[in-house]
């Protein structure tokens, strides 16, 4: 029987395992050095608030995997052997493979900064970070005040998971606004205001210059590039993550940022994959980026390289680009390509609308010439997903999004809809004359 | 080390205040349970409601008022009346030993056969005097309080999810129909005519599986038009009005939007919605005994409306034989149709147990027809009756139901208990447009939708693989899409074709690669 090893119990890995499972009888194992069991890494944030327990993050019930016949392995790869065919394990033990899936997530960056390790200091990553962080800020009693530095999705989630006990945050971002290197200014400036209602004191183009330590190790102050002293328990370092891959550094598996892939997810030694956050593709998938850290794509990933490993060799093709997100009390959707500021190609257009008392808004992307759809963002609406991959498909233009938009609605029975007057705005900016079509199923799920 | 969280934030000085003014209302009721006389009772029984009454209010617009809208959840895992501590047991405890005196005990809290009242019956005598004009029984002290507190909870509710208009106007209508249906409508009733049975007009067989028994037929037939029309209501609501509601709504309409039980459940209930099990092991024991609650009431209310039918045609058209035969053929109906439409939405262990069940019942006919007369089935109805009022109607949806709200999670009897549940949820899985769709391939796996699951369905299970949920134990409570940090849940009423199968091609690679998936 064909053995798989898969290194990483992370999202990637485990749909690797899910699949494989129902594709055929090879043996499968799985292999971490974080948990015995996979959980959800976007839930980690909801234990720390007390919306859940750690078991509730967990997706699958503790006797699926022997079920399932998926064997867990707990231990940390030293090293990859691939003449051999063979892993270490914490230096010691040796595990046999025939074919090997690296699917081993992130680090969180660490630039440098003097004073990074100190007690204190920290990313938010692991489920041993969740556990630091209780130690580094159990209450506000400890935890005085936290600095977070970094201005991205897990350095908002790390600032609402200190604000639910009551801490007081300190955020430092370097642009000049919130995730602008992501967002259109309008929805980045709405975040703006939502976080400072969340009194998190955000300080916008600010840098960390250096973290400072009492006598006994410990962060007692960070120092900013505008030469101010923040006093504080805790520092968050959250300016993004990194593949984890530095146990393959002389393995003679090709590694650039990532693990070097190509479309099939193949590495440069036969028989060993890579999936997930780790993986770099050679080149761009579209406007993707090579490194994608993104739970659907190392989904995704998972169901793809499972494919290729049982006989059915299978390229990775994304589909249409989408992604979500929730900042502090709002949703944030995204279907296609909508570019910040910095991002923006020439032919693209925008429509932003943003409702004039709730924080809502969406930015609407378009081809300047021909109108074709190319994206759209929302904050506090939520869109059919299907609808919208539909319409990408079907290379409609913007007037068509904004005319049947009723149909992509996906937000709860009897909430306000704004549909109307977003195609009002839309005509006014644009000299059209589009009337909204009223909500219909047989167009909802003429679907293929 | 213990890795325990901390809560937020200790009570504030106006949320003490708060706690002790609601207190105090309740010390008012307990005093009065130790049959300290109060005079003039309906001022007291004022005070003491309208305490308790503010009391939960301004604490609950202490702790949410001054929030921004959103989801409120934090710390719900460290409070100990939310995670099964101290408080929670406390709590349990309490309200088990208030629900064993309310059905079994009634003289300790005044009940006073052939006199007038004392203790705390005698304090809501006032009350019911201006409803009906009759004292208080402990039923209508139970009704004002559980009134109370479904108004007082259900402001808590609006409040905690004001950014969700689903729940806003589903709570302002579980408050309406708790106020008006059942506490206030069957009192005036009484009072305007009283040979009528007390008939909260919401509660539909098998629920109140009291309807059809001798006392209260004739009580319906002898009351005139008016009764005769609720007799029919109470037939029409089982038979049709129910079936067209669950099929347009699902079971929402009534578990979630109309029904006491719900109504109770989803607002004094709400802290306690993430309690409930979501294992696979207590779904197979959900089925197994909510179906068999449901066989039990089937049978019981048969054997009733059977024990006082005559056998002679020319007195009334429906006797025992013919009663029997249209239970019978009844249920072969529905049996067959569902077996020849809707077999494979089935799985295998709910239609073994189907077949079991029907089984049951028509060898139980079968065994009528051949032992003859006597008894119905094998059992005396009385004893039938008896046993399903004191099991069911008793222990079950009061004492473990309501008692155990803090330990098993708001739900337990909806669940696990209730035959009017069970029979919605049958039609809803087989036979209506409602689902809760999955929004594509949003869903993180994150379990916020399954802890706070009330009905304790694994709704994750369903959403990380791009599957819609058609479940027939979901209320329709709405909590799962509301706590869904990604915009994944949408409960809706949509056409039957593609109800159940989800769109996989979204979840995964491009439509190639899922074709090759969906092969099975």
């Amino acid at each position: 029987m064909e053995k798989i090893v898969i290194i990483g119990n992370g999202v990637a890995g485990v749909t690797a395992a899910r699949h494989i499972r129902k594709n055929s009888n090879k043996r499968i194992i799985i292999i971490s050095a974080e948990t015995d069991h996979f959980f959800s890494r976007t839930a980690l944030m909801y234990v720390y608030m007390g919306h859940m327990k750690f078991e509730h993050i967990k997706p699958y019930e503790d006797w699926f995997w022997e079920k399932n016949k998926i064997e867990l392995l707990r231990g940390y790869v030293s090293k990859v052997d691939h003449e051999k065919k063979e892993l270490q394990i914490e230096d010691a033990r040796i595990l046999k493979y025939d074919k090997l899936v690296l699917a081993t997530g992130s680090k969180p960056n660490k630039f440098g900064w003097p004073g990074q390790d100190l007690h204190g200091v920290q990313g938010l990553y692991s489920k041993q970070d969740l556990d630091l962080l209780e130690i580094n800020a159990p209450n506000k009693e400890v935890c005085k005040r936290a600095v977070i530095v970094g201005g991205g999705l897990i350095g908002i989630e790390l600032a609402e998971m200190l604000r639910s006990r009551d801490i007081p945050v300190t955020f430092l971002v370097r642009e000049k606004s919130f995730w602008n290197v992501v967002l259109p200014d309008g929805e980045s400036e709405m975040l703006n205001e939502h976080i400072l209602d969340h009194h998190i004191d955000l300080r916008l183009e600010a840098n960390l210059t250096e973290i400072l330590a009492d006598d006994s190790g410990r962060v007692k102050a960070v120092i900013t590039d505008k030469e101010e002293t923040i006093e504080c328990q805790m520092v968050g370092l959250t300016p993004g993550v990194s593949p984890n891959v530095s146990f393959l550094n002389d393995s003679g598996i090709e590694l650039g940022r990532g693990i070097k892939v190509n479309r099939f997810l193949e590495t440069n030694i036969k028989d060993i994959y890579a999936i997930g956050d780790c993986a770099e593709q050679h080149e761009p998938i579209g406007n993707r980026r090579p490194i994608e850290a993104v739970w659907y794509t190392g989904r995704m990933m998972g169901e793809t390289v499972a494919q290729s490993i049982c006989g059915n060799r299978t390229e990775y093709k994304p589909g249409h680009w989408f992604n979500s997100a929730k900042f502090l009390d709002i949703e944030y959707q995204t279907y296609g390509w909508v570019f910040s500021s910095n991002g923006r190609k020439e032919h693209e257009q925008h429509f932003h609308w943003r409702h004039s008392k709730e924080k809502i808004c969406l930015t609407i992307a378009f081809h300047k010439e021909t109108r074709i759809f190319l994206g759209i963002n929302t904050f506090g609406i939520r869109l059919r997903h299907e609808i919208f991959d539909k319409w990408l498909n079907e290379g409609r233009d913007v007037m068509h999004v904004i005319k049947y938009l009723k149909d992509a609605n996906f937000d709860p029975e009897f909430y306000a809809a704004y549909e109307n007057e977003i195609a009002a705005e839309f005509n006014l900016k644009f000299g059209t004359d589009i009337k909204p079509e009223k909500k219909n199923w047989k167009r909802i799920f003429a679907i293929g | 080390m213990a890795l325990t969280g901390e809560p937020p934030a200790a009570l504030s000085r106006f949320q003490k205040l708060a706690v002790l003014l609601g207190l105090s209302g309740l010390f008012i009721v307990l005093l009065a349970g130790f049959n300290v006389d109060f005079p003039n009772k309906g001022i007291w029984l004022s005070i003491s409601l309208t305490a308790i009454f503010i009391g939960v209010f301004w604490f609950t617009k202490e702790a949410y008022a001054l929030k921004l809208k959103g989801i409120k959840n934090d710390g719900v895992w460290f409070k100990s009346i939310s995670s099964k501590g101290l408080w929670a047991w406390i709590t349990g405890i309490s309200l088990t030993g208030f629900y064993i005196v309310l059905y079994f005990f009634p003289e300790f809290l005044g009940l006073v056969k052939n006199g007038s009242n004392t203790g705390i019956i005698a304090l809501f005598d006032p009350l019911s005097k201006l409803l009906s004009g009759n004292p208080a029984s402990q039923w209508f002290v139970y009704g004002s309080l559980y009134t109370v507190a479904i108004l007082a909870f259900g402001i808590k509710f609006i409040w905690k999810y004001r950014h969700n208009r689903y729940e806003i106007i589903r709570t302002i209508s579980v408050m309406f129909f708790q106020t008006a249906f059942a506490f206030i409508i069957p009192e005036i009733m009484a009072r305007l005519n009283g040979n009528l049975p007390y008939y909260d007009l919401k509660n539909i067989w098998p629920l109140n599986y009291y309807n059809f028994e001798r006392y209260r037929i004739n009580a319906f037939i002898d009351s005139g038009d008016i009764g005769m029309a609720m007799l029919l209501f109470g037939v029409l609501s089982v038979f049709v009005i129910s079936p067209i509601l669950t099929y347009k709504y699902g079971k929402r309409w009534y578990c979630s939007w109309v029904c006491g039980c719900g109504g109770l459940a989803e607002t004094a209930g709400d802290s306690f919605r993430q309690l409930s099990d979501k294992s696979l092991s207590a779904w197979k024991v959900e089925r197994w005994v909510v179906h068999s609650v449901v066989v039990f009431v089937t049978l019981m209310t048969t054997a009733v409306i059977y024990s006082y039918l005559g056998n002679d045609t020319s007195k009334y058209w429906l006797t025992k034989n013919y009663f029997l035969i249209g239970v019978a053929l009844l249920l072969t109906l529905i049996f067959v149709l569902v077996m020849v439409f809707k077999r494979e939405q089935f799985q295998k262990d709910a239609r073994y147990g189907a077949i079991g069940y029907f089984a049951i019942i028509m060898a139980l006919i079968g065994f009528h027809y051949l032992s003859g007369d006597g008894n119905v089935f094998l059992f005396k109805s009385e004893t039938l009756r008896k046993s399903y009022g004191f099991l069911i109607g008793s222990i079950f949806s009061g004492v473990i139901g309501t008692g155990f709200y803090p330990i098993f999670g708001n739900r337990v009897w909806c669940r696990f208990g209730c035959p009017m549940a069970a029979i919605l949820g049958f039609q809803q899985r087989l036979f209506s447009r409602f689902r809760i769709t999955t929004n594509g391939g949003q869903c993180i796996s994150c379990g916020n939708c399954s802890t706070y699951c009330e009905m304790g369905i694994d709704v994750r299970a369903y959403a990380q693989k791009g599957e819609n949920i058609v479940r027939s134990s979901c209320v329709g409570c709405g909590i799962c899409s509301a706590v869904c940090p990604r915009g994944v849940l949408k409960l809706e009423n949509g056409p039957l074709k593609g109800r159940i199968d989800g769109n996989e091609v979204l979840l995964g690679n491009d439509v190639d690669l899922m074709t090759l998936v969906n092969q099975k």
